[in-house]
């Protein structure tokens, strides 16, 4: 028998707008010993449908409407939330996107992991301080007798994600619900903590609910896969089944937005647009006096019309070399040249008028935009000030730029609260595009979209490259993506540059063991091959 | 997707400002409205005031003394035998004016200052930010009677000393705004396309710092009412036969057992001015919120 049989359940919010339904009569089964993944994108109920199984929905808004989520031979959704409770955290246990927001900054992490073992089971403090250390330890913790009466901001993300999978495990549950765990770790870390996650399930022999929007994540560990849309079950079926037979068209679309072959580099070598001479940006750590090389002695040079790719993980400065270029940051020492121009010691109207020449697409269009200007606003701004147009002009201006980027002209009165995130980043496409600049810096443009906006968004940043004759420079912690995209490729490590070479050299013959790390880490990359 | 009509041109054409949407959503809050038409009406009637008053101010009718609300005096007269309605209708003239014009002296000074300040960061943050504390730490009272002692007594420098107290926490609450707002992306993406300075802090901060910035002032613009009355208590603002609304309230107090509507109709004027003000406050913050709009 199933550990969780979950028939037919439906969820609605009641909204003043209506009754949304959020998950609309979904069945499921998850096993003992085997990962179920829910696949879909934002929005589509999958994190829904879990939550209202544990009682975790607020109601109201949050309804019921029918079905039955029977584990272990109890139906949850006739449970009391006093019941609930004892079955939260003991049977059934989460393990949260964002390890940092889910721990208490001012308990010591071994506090944190006690609890639920002191609530749940009699066992005395120091039964309980012995299991934790246990634990630590099997989740791959050093040390962890120094570490356990740290606080969590003494931890790295993959560590503190660590200690959310043991505080998960600390009461043997017999089901984990996973959502997202992976999603706010770097590559290296992801792949070390799904390769976690499957062992501790098939040693522990419990059921797992990995719910993700990127079927790549899951492509390595998940036994079944089920793919929901807008509150609904679209497909579902066994690991191979998916990828090799895949029968529903949105799962046909999700699995062809997986970037997967390689961008042929321009025939002829261009001369260089901006050449990078031993760049340093260092940031003074406040009062420590403590200070940190962002980018450390970085010389390249991006050509005339090519799309340069920049990776590397967290902290590897590849944001930092985008805004140095563009002074958005105070560079140390080196030169940046633009068109024989040093770019780092421009000021006033010559800063300006090279702004106008290079421009920059950021990585969330939820804060890069100015929530209370419109989309006409945010686009009229930068033709008024470089007098691109002028006030009887400037109406057709805007909505041609709105045509390039694929927003229709009836959104022009709207504030960028009323779009999607892949709307939103198509007005700051059109921002950086309004004026014509012959540069642009693209700052992770696609990861905080779904994934078949993603591509969406890709296409047109290629489209639009072509049609303005951009050079650009694309930073991304994506390898795939970037393999994509880019005739070149810089990996980048603590500030240093480890290797480049084309995304084929590079995939098929990386000299540098980062770079071979980076590769192996991957999510699905037997879908790459 | 393309929709070109002549329609969206002439939309497109018209531009649009944060003032015309906020207006647009501010008018079909009815509460709002109704603050905005209180307040304007009193506005109105302390300009028209030397005009329309029942009475003068200065009338006395010593036979009469303190008589409760009649036909002749509709709020009844004070202990000298004053009418209250004139009474209450030139003390608003002062109120009014010493309650909005120091409350926009703090405001101008307060969110120049604080956005300045935030924006800036670094050296030019601290010495700016420790001259509002030293302001903090100066005695409020040595400093208005310092002021009235050099430049003499006048209602002018009044609201002035006013508001020159009162931008001190104005700035702050601005410059916290601004600090938190000046991370966002979208402040970058505006240094990189080129604006300057005062362009980014006037088109891209201080709309976003709107909202606490509208409920501190609805909130200052009464306390610097009380801080008129408590001021002329002490002899340091006005003078009688001059009046205002907290000198009334405060005579009012003290004989509040024998007279109580010398204390009821001056303290109903300012209540009803406070409550449009923060019906108005929660309006226009809402208004200006284009995010809490419910279409």
């Amino acid at each position: 028998m199933a550990l969780l049989d979950v028939n037919d359940l439906a969820v609605s919010f009641v909204t003043r707008n209506g009754v949304n339904k959020a998950v609309d009569g979904i069945s499921f089964t998850v096993e003992s010993g085997k990962i179920t993944a829910i696949i879909g994108e934002s929005g589509s109920g999958k994190s829904v449908a879990c939550y209202s199984m544990l009682g975790l929905v607020p109601m109201p808004p949050g309804r019921i409407d029918g079905g039955t989520a029977v584990f272990e031979g109890t139906d949850l959704l006739q449970q009391s939330e006093s019941q609930l409770r004892r079955i939260r955290g003991r049977d059934v246990a989460m393990i949260f996107q964002d390890p940092m927001t889910c721990l208490n900054p001012f308990m010591t992490v071994g506090k944190q992991l006690m609890e639920p073992l002191l609530i749940h089971k009699d066992v005395s403090r120091d039964e309980a301080r012995q299991r934790a250390l246990e634990l630590m330890d099997e989740v791959g913790i050093r040390d962890p007798q120094l570490t356990i009466d740290n606080y969590p901001h003494q931890f790295s993300g993959g560590m503190r994600q660590r200690v959310m999978i043991a505080m998960a495990l600390i009461n043997e549950p017999k089901l984990l619900i996973a959502d997202e765990p992976t999603t706010a770790l770097d590559v290296t870390i992801q792949a070390q903590i799904l390769q976690l996650i499957a062992n501790l399930q098939k040693k522990r022999d419990i059921g797992v609910i990995f719910i993700s929007h990127d079927l790549a994540v899951v492509a390595d560990i998940a036994d079944q896969i089920v793919v929901m849309q807008e509150g609904r079950i679209v497909e579902a079926g066994d690991r191979a089944g998916i990828f090799e037979n895949a029968q529903h068209p949105y799962t046909q679309k999700l699995l062809a937005a997986i970037p997967s072959d390689s961008k042929t580099p321009m025939p002829e070598e261009p001369e260089a647009l901006i050449t990078v001479d031993n760049l340093c940006t260092w940031f003074g750590d406040g009062n420590k006096g403590e200070i940190v090389k962002a980018v450390d002695d970085v010389s390249f040079e991006i050509r005339r019309g090519e799309v340069l790719g920049l990776v590397g993980e967290s902290g590897s400065g590849k944001s930092t070399i985008g805004r140095s270029i563009l002074r958005l940051v105070p560079v140390t020492s080196g030169r940046v040249e633009f068109d024989g121009i040093d770019v780092t010691g421009l000021e006033g109207n010559a800063l300006k008028n090279m702004r106008k020449r290079m421009q920059m697409i950021f990585q969330d269009p939820f804060a890069s935009l100015n929530p209370r200007m419109t989309v006409y606003d945010t686009l009229a701004e930068p033709i008024l000030l470089h007098g691109l147009a002028d006030k009887k002009t400037i109406g057709q201006a805007v909505l041609k730029l709105m045509d390039d980027v694929g927003l229709a002209r009836a959104f022009v009165r709207k504030y960028p609260h009323e779009f999607s995130g892949g709307q939103r980043q198509r007005i700051a496409i059109g921002r950086a595009l309004a004026t014509r600049p012959e540069f642009v810096v693209a700052d992770e443009p696609v990861s905080a979209l779904d994934v078949t906006i993603q591509s969406q968004i890709l296409d047109l940043m290629q489209e639009l490259g072509r049609e303005y004759g951009l050079t650009m420079l694309f930073v991304s912690h994506d390898l795939a993506v970037v393999r994509h995209l880019a005739d070149r490729i810089l990996v980048l490590h603590k500030g240093e540059l480890v290797e480049q070479g084309t995304g084929d050299s590079l995939f098929e013959n990386p000299q540098q063991e980062y770079t071979r790390q980076l590769l192996s880490a991957i999510p699905g990359r037997s879908l790459l091959a | 997707m393309v929709t070109d009509t002549i329609t969206d041109i002439a939309e497109a054409e018209k531009g649009t400002s944060l003032w015309q949407d906020a207006w647009l959503r501010l008018r079909k809050n009815r509460l709002a409205l109704v603050g905005l038409f209180m307040l304007l009406a009193f506005i109105v009637i302390a300009i028209l005031t030397p005009w329309i008053a029942p009475y003068s101010y200065e009338a006395q009718n010593l036979d009469l003394g303190a008589s409760p609300p009649s036909a002749e005096h509709w709020l009844g007269t004070d202990v000298f035998g004053r009418d209250v309605l004139t009474q209450i209708m030139y003390g608003g003239r002062v109120s009014l004016a010493v309650g909005f014009l120091a409350t926009s002296v703090a405001l101008i000074i307060g969110v120049t200052w604080g956005a300045i300040a935030g924006y800036v960061g670094g050296r030019v943050d601290a010495v700016m930010m420790r001259l509002v504390d030293m302001l903090y730490a100066l005695p409020f009272m040595i400093f208005i009677v310092l002021l009235m002692v050099v430049f003499g007594r006048n209602i002018l420098l009044l609201f002035l000393a006013i508001g020159a107290v009162e931008w001190l926490t104005m700035a702050r609450i601005m410059r916290g705004q601004v600090q938190s707002l000046r991370q966002q992306e979208f402040v970058e993406a505006a240094i990189s396309l080129g604006l300057s300075p005062s362009t980014i802090i006037r088109r891209h901060l201080i709309p976003n710092a709107l909202g606490p910035i509208i409920v501190y002032t609805t909130l200052t613009i009464p306390s610097v009412m009380l801080l008129e009355a408590f001021l002329s208590f002490l002899g340091l603002g006005i003078q009688p036969p001059q009046t205002s609304w907290g000198l009334l309230i405060s005579y009012g107090a003290e004989t509040m057992e024998e007279y109580p509507w010398l204390l009821i109709f001056p303290g109903m004027a300012l209540t009803l001015t406070l409550f449009s003000l923060n019906f108005l406050g929660d309006g226009l913050r809402d208004a200006l919120d284009v995010r809490g709009s419910k279409d």
